[in-house]
């Protein structure tokens, strides 16, 4: 049984990244280590690591709350690439089902909850037919944010010039995976990122006079919370490899990729509520470092694809596959 | 405010796939299970690692190689990986066919003879077991030891040649038919302070003088259960499984080896496929393909923790946090399906039908306390993770 693994010297290097920088230098550290780009190759300008490698610094960003578009780089990259498209140096955001017109190079309308769309180099967006790279400097900017006070901002262009390519075929499918998949390895770090904060907190907040997490109420709530986070990690790992086996177009990625993203939603949720009860008052206030973790939660949850949407796709799969192709579906 | 983090211990082993070989054994036992369905040989069943025992199909299993399978072959084994076993088993527990009368000797008897047991008694048992001829039983709870396991009465006493053993064992799945079964008793007082010690694993023959056997009929009404009760029982001393007052030590580790097995989340799965066939033709709306999706879900990350936690017992190591999470999350999938079940199709239960989905529904129902129960209660497996995350 050969089984591709990941250095652990890289999981450390980006641990020690996102744990001492700033979220201002961040991104240059990013690149200056060489996981800005880690899964682009090389003769695109990225460091030619694998889909795991990957796989593994996202669920490090994630732990860490990371203040970068790691992920919307690996994808803007990825959706550029399979246009034959370039794109530029620095970070990069992307968006999919882009009600975009297109017209020559010549590129109009609104892209909304554009993640990092204020500071991207470029957006790669992918529309009906075309997948088009836009300047977010010739765009009329109106900033927002998710829950998690990540930038989710509304661009919108009135004919400006941008690189244009044919979509290829089955990208929009295979792009929502994508997407899908990085969040799912975020979510499954950001629910370790808080169970790491909870356990540590019932370690030293004294009631009663000893540690809360000396009670067995407390015990039971966390164990419950890493009963989540192992399977929110299993399944996202277990996708990613999926993904490495078969390839995103597979029918076997998409039951991955979906059962990943609601898994890891459900995790969240779960995840997200116990680490908040067993911090009391003051996880819920703006003092304490909890919400980093418990609010990309919330957020993450939702973007990409919600945990109903993804789930409903299931269903379909289900149904498709009957009473007698349900088992076969499972274990593809 | 901000604090200092350590890390976390690993929650699950990495991600497993399955080889090849073992791809290719799941087609044989896939054919094996359609043509057994299409001669009629039995009816799929919900838990049928408790309540579906058939020695038939048992020696029918036997017969394709398939029990016994990580025995060596000079035991009557097969010599295969344990993967190659646990493809074998999520097949035959998906399809609801009726493994109960091999299941606790396959699953746990054999590792624990091959590990622990003397050469005489691996020569006297794994080639039956292999042959799907010798079915056994567990003897560990008692009627005022459950979850506190160390707490057992049966106690032997040492006379000439071997011990003399009395004491009551109850839940014993499948003791009316068994031929021994393993029992954990107390052998010398517990040292002070070290209750875990003075107790010994003996094996027991069932039909031995001494030995009775009454049923504990379960919720359905059906004898799985029984109470093995020990008046002056002879055991020899060549049927003490490995050390005397070792037998703390060899018991946890057995329950180790099953806990994360696929036993864990499949004993409704029979349920969900006849709930997925209920649904097809269907108006299901988009609520309940979320509820049928989300369920899936569910079921495909707890098999592919199961599959982690399995690559890593082969390869030796005993990942027993990882198997406590996935005992907790998949009984608990286990009763999910049931709500599903309720939720999206409007047929009650029916104990008395010959089979389908309100049978599959009635036994579901009624067996699904003893999913959170058996093989450690879901709180005291909290309770390891627990322990395993520093808190205890």
């Amino acid at each position: 049984m050969t089984i591709p693994v990941v250095d652990p010297d890289l999981v450390e290097l980006a641990a020690s990244v996102f744990a001492d920088a700033t979220d201002g230098n961040l991104w240059d550290t990013l690149e200056q280590t060489g996981l800005a780009r880690l899964a682009v190759a090389e003769d695109a300008g990225g460091s030619g690591g694998s889909l795991l490698d990957l796989g593994a610094v996202l669920v490090e960003a994630g732990a860490a709350a990371a203040w970068a578009p790691l992920a919307e780089t690996d994808l803007g990259c990825r959706l550029a690439a399979a246009a034959g498209l370039e794109v530029p140096a620095g970070p990069l955001t992307f968006a999919l089902d882009a009600p975009l017109t297109v017209d020559g190079d010549a590129v109009s309308g609104t892209l909304t909850r554009v993640p990092w769309g204020r500071s991207a180099a470029a957006v790669v967006a992918l529309t009906a037919d075309s997948v088009v790279v836009l300047d977010p400097a010739t765009a009329t900017v109106v900033e927002g944010t998710n829950v998690a006070e990540e930038p989710r901002d509304t661009l919108s262009w009135s004919a400006a010039t941008a690189a244009v390519a044919p979509a290829p075929e089955g990208a929009a499918a295979e792009f929502a995976r994508w997407a899908a998949l990085s969040r799912s390895l975020l979510l499954a770090g950001a629910a370790r990122g808080a169970l790491t904060r909870a356990v540590g907190y019932a370690g030293e907040r004294e009631q009663f006079g000893r540690p809360i997490g000396r009670f067995q109420a407390v015990q039971q709530q966390l164990a419950l919370a890493a009963a989540e986070v192992a399977a929110g990690g299993a399944a996202a790992e277990s996708a990613a490899r999926v993904v490495v086996r078969d390839g995103i177009a597979a029918p076997t990625a998409q039951l991955a990729v979906a059962s990943a993203k609601v898994r890891t939603g459900q995790a969240a949720t779960e995840v997200a509520r116990i680490a908040h009860q067993v911090h009391g008052a003051i996880g819920f206030t703006r003092e304490h470092d909890l919400r980093l973790t418990t609010t990309r939660l919330w957020a993450w949850r939702d973007e990409d694809g919600t945990d109903g949407d993804w789930a409903a796709r299931i269903g379909d799969l289900t149904l498709a596959a009957g009473a007698d192709g349900l088992w076969s579906l499972v274990t593809a | 405010m901000t604090q200092t983090l350590s890390r976390l211990p690993a929650l699950t082993p990495p991600a497993a796939e399955l080889p090849a070989r073992a791809e290719a054994l799941r087609a044989e036992v896939r054919e094996f299970l359609a043509d057994e369905r299409a001669a009629g040989a039995w009816t799929p069943r919900s838990d049928v690692w408790l309540s579906g025992w058939d020695e038939d199909f048992t020696r029918r299993l036997a017969a394709r190689g398939w029990l016994g399978m990580t025995i060596p072959a000079e035991y009557g084994g097969h010599g295969a990986s344990p993967l190659d076993r646990y493809v074998v088993t999520e097949e035959l527990l998906a399809a609801g066919a009726p493994v109960a009368a091999h299941w606790v000797a396959d699953r746990q008897i054999g590792p624990s003879l091959l590990r622990h047991g003397s050469e005489a008694q691996r020569r006297k048992y794994l080639p039956g077991i292999a042959a799907g001829e010798v079915y056994f039983g567990i003897g560990m709870s008692e009627p005022d030891s459950g979850s506190d396991l160390a707490s057992v009465r049966s106690r032997a006493t040492k006379v000439d040649g071997g011990w003399s053993l009395t004491g009551t064992k109850v839940w014993t799945s499948g003791g009316h038919h068994a031929h021994a079964f393993f029992a954990l008793v107390r052998t010398s007082p517990p040292e002070e302070g070290k209750r875990h010690s003075g107790l010994s694993q003996l094996i027991v023959d069932l039909h031995a003088d001494g030995v009775t056997i009454r049923p504990i009929p379960l919720l359905t009404g059906a004898h799985h259960f029984n109470e093995v009760v020990f008046d002056d029982v002879f055991v020899p001393d060549d049927m003490v499984l490995g050390d005397v007052g070792s037998g703390w030590g060899q018991v946890t580790g057995e329950l180790a080896f099953e806990r994360s097995g696929p036993e864990r989340f499949l004993s409704t799965f029979p349920l969900l496929a006849a709930l997925v066939g209920e649904l097809s033709g269907a108006d299901l709306g988009p609520a309940g393909r979320r509820e049928l999706g989300s369920l899936v879900a569910r079921l495909w990350a707890l098999r592919r923790m199961s599959l982690a936690v399995a690559g890593s017992l082969a390869s030796g190591e005993a990942p027993e946090l990882a198997a406590a999470v996935v005992k907790d999350l998949g009984t608990r999938f286990e009763n999910e399906i049931i709500d599903a079940a309720r939720l999206l199709v409007s047929i009650p239960p029916d104990p008395g039908a010959e089979g389908g989905y309100a049978r599959l529904l009635a036994d579901a129902v009624l067996h699904a306390p003893g999913f959170t129960l058996r093989g450690g209660t879901n709180e005291v497996l909290r309770g390891i993770v627990a322990r395993g995350l520093g808190l205890r």
